[in-house]
């Protein structure tokens, strides 16, 4: 037997090897995209209620009898603000049925509504008071949630009585019931009632986070990438700094929100809650990534590119930014990006820092109370009603959205601005 | 010899040189003083007793070798022999490298090389360097040349500036073929084009000595013998130190060659001499081509 024949022999295991390899990576990928198909579809599912809302059209008497409002005169917002918008609703639910009588049901039937309907009145009238007059004014309020979760999902739940539901077949009849895009969720902040909760607030609260995060980071983690880098001596202070700034990576996130308390909001006195904390906190978490990927960008800058400059009589300081500096900052922005879409997700630091906090109020800077995307979910998936499983879904959506978007941006700089030599 | 060539066929040829073991090479403990003329009158670089360290590892022993004025030195010797590192020091090149360590005098007409009244940086601009692998900046080829009289203030305009651009292409040969595109990236030149841009970026800084670390061993035949004529033509303006592993370039382009071994300058010469008629043993080993 010579050498090609033993050689042949072997050959067909050897394929049968590597086909069966190519096999358990195709499983191992598969099972990971299942998994990922489940999740995004268990959470678009789970999220779709949350981007519509159930509303029902009242015919609010708005003359100035009904009003309570003096038969002449200026009407000034003193004088509406005055008005008794909650017993107007009332009254016009009574007007749609009649039939009901008993005080039970009578509170059955306010459960209908928004208890914000009597606001949206509010602000219409005060906003426009040309409306007051003797034709009634035809407005689409609200649903309460449970009866937007009733009506959109057409599911009977414990929380519906019988009695609202033949009210809710009767405003079917009558056409005064409809599902319309829900604006309420990217126009409104965080509230009890479902059905007027929305992430505002949350979206605000995260980007005055991230901007404070990058303002701190940025500066801070590429000038001690390039001090390291370029440099600092290397001596065991600069082994000892690299090894730590390798263990900040990976401690857990929480522990810099203890941090984050005990020196920026109990030693410095900054305010609870606002995003300057946060962002001062997520810094820190954000630090170490910024470093090692702004370093590693640095190293990949090809030697001879150094070489040439200082062959030509640059000064180091020169060779660092006019040169490696240009070429390392695509790998430096991606490393930053990514680090932001961190502190994008991250929870866990922001709920020692009390931006956990119920804030109802929409943040108009880095001093004002906040809270953040992540930990808006967190809040809602605790919350017992039903609809804010709708809105936690549809707020993780739109975080994931976010995150999608910043690492298609550190992607696309990369592609962009790759240099080849 | 033919022993000794006949055992190197079929072998890869490697980067790390090994001294053959065989008797007809000799070793190194032959060596006792450099032979020729490596000492000159009025040279433009002057160095005396220069021993290198990497760390513990001694690169280089004290070597003495004068470097004169309008003249092409040829440094030759089998890889690892020290000669790159040597032309490194000429223009503190190794001060970048952590645990570089060098002795001896090294001067630059007549002054200290390594003394702390020079400034590594006016020295780099006095002594240029062309390197072995083509490394332009990823910028124009406008801009590849243009910054070295931009960093050092060179140009009172915008039109000396240009001036100074048009001139080192002119002379390093190039401005022919990119007269056209000066604003298009000096990365999309032909590796012999790229060379030449090397060049004219390290002529517009006006140097008086051009260092070049085998600047010709990553181009092709053509591109080689453009860049050889263009060294010679160079010679008129400047003092001009080249490493190479081509002992037929060497030949061709310079007037006095040097030959290191592990580290010790062994022989020095007119170029003709040392080709024809070399003194040591281990220079004639090496040119016939009994190893390196």
């Amino acid at each position: 037997m010579n050498n090609t024949e033993i050689v042949k022999r072997g050959l067909a295991r050897r394929y049968a090897r590597e086909k069966r390899f190519q096999l358990y990576g195709r499983c191992a990928v598969m099972v990971g995209f299942i998994f990922l198909a489940l999740l995004l579809v268990d959470i678009i599912v789970k999220a779709m209620p949350a981007f519509s809302v159930t509303e029902i059209r009242l015919d609010v008497a708005v003359d100035r009898t009904t009003l309570e409002l003096p038969a002449q005169g200026a009407l000034t917002p003193e004088l509406l603000n005055g008005v008794n918008y909650s017993g107007l609703i009332k009254q016009t639910l009574r007007d749609l049925f009649p039939e009901v009588t008993s005080r039970k049901d009578k509170k059955l039937l306010y459960q209908l509504v928004s208890s914000g309907a009597e606001f949206n009145l509010h602000d219409l009238l005060v906003n426009d008071p040309g409306l007051v007059g003797p034709s009634p004014l035809s407005i689409w309020v609200k649903a309460d949630d449970d009866i937007d979760t009733f009506y959109k999902l057409e599911t009977v739940t414990s929380r519906v009585d019988e009695r609202q539901m033949e009210f809710v077949d009767k405003l079917k009849n009558e056409a005064r019931i409809r599902t319309a895009f829900n604006t309420t969720f990217f126009t409104a902040s965080d509230s009890r009632e479902p059905e007027q909760a929305g992430i505002r607030g949350a979206l605000l609260g995260s980007f005055w986070t991230l901007l404070v995060t990058l303002l701190v980071s940025l500066p801070v983690g590429i000038a001690a990438a390039i001090y390291l880098e370029e440099f600092a001596p290397q001596n065991r202070i600069t082994d000892f700094i690299e090894i730590n700034i390798n263990n900040l990576a990976a401690v857990p996130s929480i522990v810099f929100g203890l941090l984050g308390l005990a020196v920026f909001i109990n030693f410095f006195g900054l305010p609870r809650s606002a995003p300057l904390v946060g962002g001062l906190v997520l810094s820190l978490m954000t630090l170490p990534t910024i470093i090692i990927a702004s370093r590693a960008a640095i190293k990949s800058v090809p030697p001879s590119i150094r070489e040439a400059a200082l062959g030509v009589g640059a000064s180091h300081m020169q060779v660092v930014f006019h040169h490696v500096l240009p070429l390392a900052m695509p790998g430096i922005l991606t490393g930053a990006i990514i680090g932001m879409a961190q502190a994008l997700g991250e929870t866990a630091p922001l709920l020692m820092i009390g931006m956990i906090a119920f804030i109802v109020d929409v943040p108009g800077g880095i001093t004002d109370s906040a809270t953040v995307l992540p930990v808006q979910i967190y809040l809602w998936s605790d919350s017992p009603e039903r609809a804010f499983t709708a809105l936690t879904a549809a707020t993780i959506l739109v975080l994931l959205g976010f995150l999608t978007a910043m690492n298609a941006i550190a992607i696309y700089l990369r592609k962009r601005f790759e240099r080849r030599w | 010899m033919t022993q000794s060539l006949t055992q190197d066929i079929g072998t890869p040829v490697s980067e790390s040189f090994e001294m053959p073991k065989s008797s007809a090479t000799t070793d190194v403990d032959d060596f006792s003083a450099t032979i020729g003329e490596n000492l000159i009158d009025d040279p433009k670089i002057r160095t005396r007793n220069v021993d290198v360290f990497y760390n513990e590892k001694q690169a280089i022993f004290d070597v003495s070798l004068d470097i004169g004025r309008n003249e092409v030195i040829a440094l030759i010797g089998p890889s690892g022999c020290g000669k790159s590192t040597y032309l490194r020091a000429l223009n503190r090149m190794n001060d970048t490298i952590n645990g570089c360590r060098i002795s001896g005098d090294l001067c630059l007409d007549g002054e200290d090389i390594y003394s702390k009244k020079m400034d590594p940086v006016l020295l780099r601009a006095r002594v240029g360097m062309v390197f072995q692998k083509p490394n332009p900046f990823p910028k124009s080829i406008y801009d590849n040349v243009a910054y070295g009289p931009r960093i050092h203030g060179l140009a009172r305009s915008n039109a000396e500036l240009d001036e100074i651009v048009h001139t080192s292409l002119e002379r390093a040969g190039l401005m022919k073929e990119v007269k056209d595109r000066l604003q298009s990236p000096g990365t999309g030149l032909s590796g012999g084009q790229q060379q030449r841009l090397c060049i004219a970026r390290t002529i517009a800084v006006s140097p008086e000595v051009i260092l070049m670390d085998e600047p010709a061993s990553a181009l092709d035949p053509i591109a080689t013998a453009i860049i050889e004529e263009l060294i010679d033509e160079l010679r008129a303006n400047y003092t001009i130190a080249i490493v190479t592993h081509s002992m037929q370039q060497a030949a061709r382009v310079s007037q006095r060659t040097a030959y290191f071994h592990l580290g010790k300058l062994v022989e020095v010469g007119e170029t003709s001499q040392i080709f024809t008629n070399p003194r040591h043993r281990l220079t004639e080993n090496y040119i016939t081509g009994k190893f390196g």
